[in-house]
């Protein structure tokens, strides 16, 4: 079973699927693929530490494996005929750009500033 | 009065016994004296308060005062509150303004109340001990070696060292009903969608329901009827009617059928909580509740399907923490990318990011499937067990916790030792119940919390029950001797 971690494909095909939850223990490989994922720098020091601790909740996680639940639905909504309600599509709220980007690291002219992402 | 409750307090301003400007007063100066102990508070926002008292003292001297006006309370900082930072208890959120105020704020600000500050919490509310704060741990009232519980922690421990009569607070998995069975202070957490969560930060949106922590289950009935209710603006808020909540508390007991959750007293729960908890039931019982044992057999599998659904929820809602449109920001990023990875690397503590990467895992591509749908399919098995209960029984009772509140430090260094804290609150999340804590004794000095759950919407039924047992016993009414000495006779 491979973990389909690369960050350049993620647009590609439907990703492979699983009935069967992964092994227990990760790899330092499998930790950087899924920091790199979420956006999180990770330290090497960091690595044996997380190693250990999903591995450790992924196993709690795995008694769910030993359940039969052939046939049951998933459960999305904890309360029963819930619909999604829509609205006009209308303003409804002013603007509101100088006070959202009071809270900005970096703003320029009513943008928000990163660094260059076209060479 | 030896009383702090929101009930007394809001019949002593009513009776010009004190102004809210005094009342606030004495709060701003029990929250100053105990913030070297406790570290209940994140910020204190005394300027405002005093200008809310002022304003509150008005509306009693006109005459248009209600039930909630002019009494001081505590916001849990997960809730936005316009002018005032709201950090989360992150160094993500550390200087975040929130343009607007939650829902509740607005309710309860416009019934008058007075926010005197915001509450510690686990960072983004992902705890059980209220140690991963940013800014630092809360001690519990009781005994300040030992943890007050969490993730609302803050919230608890104000309301138990009478910082405050009631402090706002948010159920994730137990984060209402856990710190306040450690604090011995009452807590509930409403139906899924009862309480809007507009403005409340999200961490695992299938599960966060707002409520609040109070003295007794009558404050928490008053409180309840100024939050609940429909709000547009959150996608999940329920458009039903919301009852009188106060004058359900009169609700007769006789016939109340009360469920004991066979799975909670077994291996694990502590012998000093079971036998309050226990003790508890009989004084339901004298009061006219009949009781019978109900298994719900999916039950246990609360824990491990809690650990998929809330890490996967939490990454994708933490996903917006990316250090362009607010909260930290890396300095001197070298690209974009390095500028997503260490500002959120830099914003967020072990917890966070262990529950990030634990969320990130389970919904990666090859195993949605074998983790996200299926924890919502055992999510179906638990949900149907407790629908199946409440054919039977009118109420389920149990344990809030298996111990008392354990020493700080104590199970910072396994993640699953905290995890198991929630063992039986985190069921009534996965259903979408309302479920609270009651204070129901003590164990070597510290608070035991009993829990009742409900079917959904059944807060009244809860409430009445509850305060029906308050009125049997003065547990809720015990205060932690060094913080619990009389909150309105300094006003």
């Amino acid at each position: 079973m491979t973990v389909f971690l690369g960050a350049k494909s993620s647009k590609a095909a439907r990703p492979p699927t699983s009935t069967r939850a992964a092994t227990m223990s990760l790899s330092s490989k499998q930790i950087e693929g899924i920091a790199h994922l979420a956006r999180l720098e990770l330290d090497a020091a960091e690595i044996p530490r997380y190693v250990d601790s999903l591995s450790s909740i992924l196993g709690l996680v795995s008694e769910l494996e030993r359940v039969n639940t052939d046939g049951i639905a998933p459960m999305a909504h904890p309360l029963e005929g819930q619909v999604q309600r829509l609205r006009a599509d209308v303003v409804s709220s002013p603007n509101l750009r100088d006070l959202l980007q009071a809270n900005a690291p970096q703003v320029d002219a009513g943008l928000y500033v990163v660094p260059k992402v076209i060479e | 009065m030896t009383a702090p409750t929101l009930a007394a307090l809001s019949a002593g301003l009513k009776a010009r016994q004190y102004s809210s400007v005094e009342l606030t007063r004495a709060a701003l100066a029990r929250v100053e004296r105990s913030q070297p102990q406790l570290n209940a508070l994140v910020t204190v926002t005394a300027e405002s308060a005093l200008a809310a008292a002022a304003a509150a003292d008005q509306r009693i001297a006109a005459g248009t005062a209600g039930p909630l006006t002019g009494v001081p309370m505590i916001h849990k900082d997960i809730f936005c509150t316009a002018g005032v930072r709201t950090t989360c208890g992150s160094r993500m959120l550390s200087n975040f303004v929130s343009p607007y105020d939650a829902h509740i704020v607005t309710l309860l600000a416009d019934a008058g109340m007075v926010m005197v500050g915001k509450a510690n919490m686990d960072e983004f509310a992902m705890g059980s001990s209220n140690e991963t704060s940013y800014f630092g741990p809360v001690s519990n009232p009781w005994d300040t070696a030992r943890v007050p519980g969490g993730s609302s922690g803050g919230s608890a421990a104000a309301v138990a060292a009478r910082l405050a009569p009631l402090a706002t607070a948010s159920d994730t998995g137990g984060s209402i009903r856990q710190p306040a069975a450690l604090c011995g202070v009452t807590g509930i957490k409403p139906t899924y969608g009862r309480v809007s969560r507009y403005g409340m930060i999200a961490f695992a949106s299938s599960l966060d329901q707002a409520g609040v922590i109070t003295v007794s289950a009558e404050d928490a009935a008053m409180t309840l009827q100024a939050m609940a209710g429909f709000d547009r603006r959150d996608s999940t808020s329920i458009d039903a009617p919301v009852p009188d909540y106060v004058a359900e508390l009169q609700q007769p007991l006789a016939g109340l059928r009360i469920g004991i959750l066979k799975e909670f007293f077994g291996e694990g729960l502590s012998a000093a909580i079971e036998g309050p908890v226990r003790e508890a039931l009989a004084t339901w019982q004298r009061l006219g509740a009949t009781v019978r044992e109900v298994s719900l057999p999916s039950l246990p599998l609360s824990v491990p399907t809690y650990y998929v659904v809330a890490p996967a929820e939490a990454s994708s809602n933490l996903a917006r923490f990316d250090g362009v449109r607010f909260g930290h920001r890396c300095d001197k990023p070298r690209d974009l990318m390095d500028l997503y990875k260490r500002s959120r690397a830099e914003g967020f503590g072990a917890e966070v990011k262990r529950r990030i990467m634990t969320g990130t895992y389970v919904l990666s591509a090859g195993y949605y499937d074998a983790y996200y749908l299926k924890a919502q399919r055992v999510r179906s098995l638990i949900s149907d067990d407790f629908r199946r209960a409440f054919t039977e029984v009118d109420l389920l009772l149990g344990p809030t916790t298996p111990t008392t509140a354990f020493g700080l430090g104590d199970k910072t260094s396994d993640p699953i030792t905290m995890y198991l804290n929630d063992i039986y609150t985190i069921g009534a999340n996965m259903a979408g119940l309302p479920a609270m804590s009651l204070p129901c004794g003590f164990a070597d000095g510290l608070p035991v919390g009993v829990q009742l759950i409900g079917p959904h919407f059944a807060e009244g039924r809860l409430l009445a029950a509850a305060h029906a047992y308050q009125r049997e016993t003065d547990w809720h009414l015990r205060a932690p001797p060094a913080f619990g000495a009389d909150f309105a006779g300094e006003a």
